[in-house]
């Protein structure tokens, strides 16, 4: 059914990520899908990283853990640079998605650092022409 | 810091840089927090403050106007004429200090890493360093300046150079040439090297302890050299407020004033009535405009809406250069580069020279004007310079803009004057800056000189006004940022409250009087702030010496 997954992550919330993970992980295994943890920086320094290449490997750091914690297979991260990630980050996940040629996005709906006017997963999906699967932070 | 990001001497994908070691994460002082449906994530205690000093010095205008308007009216002349030799000595520093980095060898140190690429393409970088912070001048000061030195009555001639009109107003045509040469000097000396040096050392300051210190993206960063730990405390804190406080009263009065202007401009092009009403229509709509380009982003917005201004502009430039005759003004650009070059000396001498009017009421006035306006500028110009080496960086943000602002007083300048020497009794540049002193009018005075006035005067407004557009919105992104303790990602209510809020601010000023009061005391903020930049010199050079000494253990040949 699924063949890649990208999951956008954003680690300076990774607590509220647990249920999207866990999701993302249990479909990846359910399909054998491969799974790309997508982030997004800034040029600038960040509560994250003080360069991009930093935040790169973070992000690099925090699949392999995925891979190693909820057992997804050879799983790959994608760092984006955002020249202003409060107003373009929607258009860089899909261009993103478009890029890693990923057939299925999942990810929390209540990341608070993405939720400005409206909800971003849900502006994502609206735009977007692939599954799309919005993890609410509680049931 | 996190001991996991010490990248010295390992060489990374980016390159070496020599990162600052400190506890202090970004956003470790902020609130996040949601009021209804808009979220928020603003620095504790800075974004308060800010925002009510704001507010209590609006309402100290509108209550006491007078005492405001006599207090900061007698303030601004005050201090540009005490320390007017400060600010020229200073002025002189900074452009000494850029020129001295571009041949230094830390000149090759690059903003972002040895190995980084540039965030912006050159037409893209070069529109945005316009648009911020020199634009609206251009289009205001670059008729009315040459025009006023060439012919001023008022004894403000730059170093007492000779006048070409005489008691009566009869034209002396063996002074022409002489007070055209040392208009244009004059003009050029406050729209080159110096102002665009201000620039560069607030803007390499920032981008240098931003990309390559790694601390966030605020004016107290370039301070760490200095003060250490204490910048994250209330030293910071009150750089950072003094910060926001001279930028959104600088944005705001400058809105208020604008809008008077372009109103004056509509009058005098299209017969529009002057009035508050349609001055509050043209703050609002410029607001407005600055508000989608907020939302649009800095790549969607207002990156797009500064390459449509200087598309605008450079159209202006040919037209006014073609139809003022294009030999000439190249032959006076020519030659305003010489003047430039033989006078720039002269002119920026601190002491012992007797002409006042000009030097106290002109240029201790710009320079700290600009230097006023250079936080919110060169941390503007430093948030879209990444991947630039330091000599790169100054060379164009220092020496290209100078060329063009040069380029630019030659032909409205020179256009101007020459439509003074061929008609000095009919022309509307004389009527308007030297007989009336009505500098709003200046520019659409002289279109009215070359063919097709209606058009291009038309587009003078609209450029006047998407200028201000420009300066709003790249000014509200800079104090979100600050407000939001260097994060670039706030969320987007909060720069469409700064942008709302710096409207409503002119708007308040606007009817109820302080516009005039409230520059004046931002333009005096200029004082202090002098002698910051004069610090921020040495954080560069100590930042730099630390970033090449990190080059050099790395690159084993050069």
């Amino acid at each position: 059914m699924f063949k890649h997954i990208m999951v956008p992550v954003d680690l300076a919330h990774e607590g509220r990520l647990d249920r999207a993970l866990g999701v993302a992980a249990d479909l990846a295994g359910h399909y054998g899908a491969r799974v790309t943890y997508v982030g997004v920086t800034v040029p600038q320094p960040s509560s994250v990283a003080h360069t991009p290449q930093e935040f790169a490997e973070k992000l690099s750091r925090f699949a392999a853990v995925q891979g190693e914690t909820r057992g997804v297979a050879a799983p790959a991260s994608h760092p984006i640079v955002s020249h202003d990630p409060a107003v373009d980050l929607d258009k860089q996940l899909l261009a993103a998605a478009e890029e890693l040629k990923a057939d299925l996005i999942v990810m929390g709906s209540h990341i608070p650092r993405f939720l400005d006017l409206g909800s971003h997963g849900g502006h994502l999906a609206s735009l977007s022409h692939h599954s799309v699967m919005l993890v609410r932070d509680e049931a | 810091m996190t001991d996991d990001t010490n990248m010295q001497g390992i060489p990374e994908p980016e390159g070496d840089v020599d990162i600052i070691e400190t506890d202090y994460d970004i956003g470790q002082d902020n609130i996040e927090g949601a009021v209804g449906p808009f979220g928020f994530d603003i620095h504790n205690p800075v974004f308060l403050i800010s925002g009510l000093s704001v507010i209590a010095f609006v309402v100290y205008a509108l209550l006491a106007p007078t005492q405001a308007a006599d207090f900061f009216g007698w303030l601004r002349p005050m201090l540009t004429s005490t320390f007017d030799w400060f600010f020229l000595s200073a002025a002189n520093i900074f452009v000494i200090f850029c020129l001295v980095l571009i041949v230094l060898p830390v000149g090759k140190v690059r903003l972002g890493g040895a190995d980084a690429t540039p965030d912006y393409s050159y037409t893209g970088w070069f529109a945005m360093l316009f648009a911020a912070g020199m634009g609206i001048g251009l289009m205001f000061f670059g008729v009315l300046e040459p025009a006023y030195y060439f012919g001023t009555p008022w004894g403000d001639e730059p170093l007492g150079t000779v006048r070409p009109f005489d008691e009566s107003g009869a034209l002396i045509a063996g002074n022409v040439e002489e007070a055209r040469r040392m208009a244009l000097a004059a003009t050029s000396y406050h729209w080159a090297l110096h102002p665009w040096a201000i620039y560069a050392v607030v803007a390499l300051a920032l981008a240098l302890f931003t990309y390559n210190k790694g601390l966030p993206l605020s004016i107290r960063s370039a301070f760490y050299p200095l003060l250490g730990e204490r910048v994250w405390g209330w030293w910071g804190h009150v750089i950072d407020i003094t910060a926001v406080f001279a930028t959104l009263f600088g944005l705001a009065t400058s809105l208020g004033l604008g809008a008077q202007q372009a109103n004056a401009g509509l009058e005098y092009v299209y017969g529009v009535p002057m009035g508050t009403n349609v001055q509050v229509i043209l703050i609002i709509a410029i607001t407005a405009i600055a508000l989608v380009s907020v939302l649009r982003g800095l790549d969607g917005g207002v990156k797009v809406l500064s390459e449509i201004n200087m598309g605008l502009a450079v159209l202006l430039l040919l037209f006014v250069l073609f139809a003022a005759g294009a030999g000439v003004i190249l032959t006076e650009f020519g030659k305003g580069l010489v003047a430039y070059a033989q006078e720039v000396i002269p002119l920026s001498m601190p002491f012992g020279r007797e002409d006042d009017g000009y030097r106290q009421g002109w240029t201790a006035f710009y320079w700290a004007w600009w230097i006023s306006w250079s936080p919110f500028v060169g941390m503007f110009i430093a948030r879209v310079s990444r991947g630039r080496t330091v000599r790169e960086f100054i060379t164009c943000v220092l020496i290209i803009p100078s060329l063009v602002c040069i380029l630019w007083m030659a032909v409205f300048g020179g256009a101007a004057i020459n439509d003074m020497v061929a008609n000095p009794d009919t022309s509307a540049v004389m009527a308007n800056v030297i007989e009336t002193y009505s500098p709003e009018l200046s520019l659409f005075a002289m279109l009215e000189s070359l063919p097709l006035a209606a058009i291009t005067s038309t587009v003078g407004i609209i450029l006047v006004i998407v200028f201000f557009v420009t300066s709003s919105d790249s000014g509200s992104l800079v104090i979100d940022t600050i407000t939001a303790g260097g994060k670039i990602d706030a969320p987007v209510p909060q720069r469409v409250f700064w942008c709302t809020f710096e409207g409503l601010v002119a708007i308040a000023l606007l009817i109820g009087g302080g516009l005039a009061s409230l520059q004046a005391m931002v333009i005096s903020t200029g004082l202090p702030f002098t002698i910051v930049l004069l610090l921020l010199c040495v954080c560069i050079v100590m930042g730099l010496r630390s970033e090449h000494a990190a080059l050099k253990s790395t690159t084993p040949a050069e």
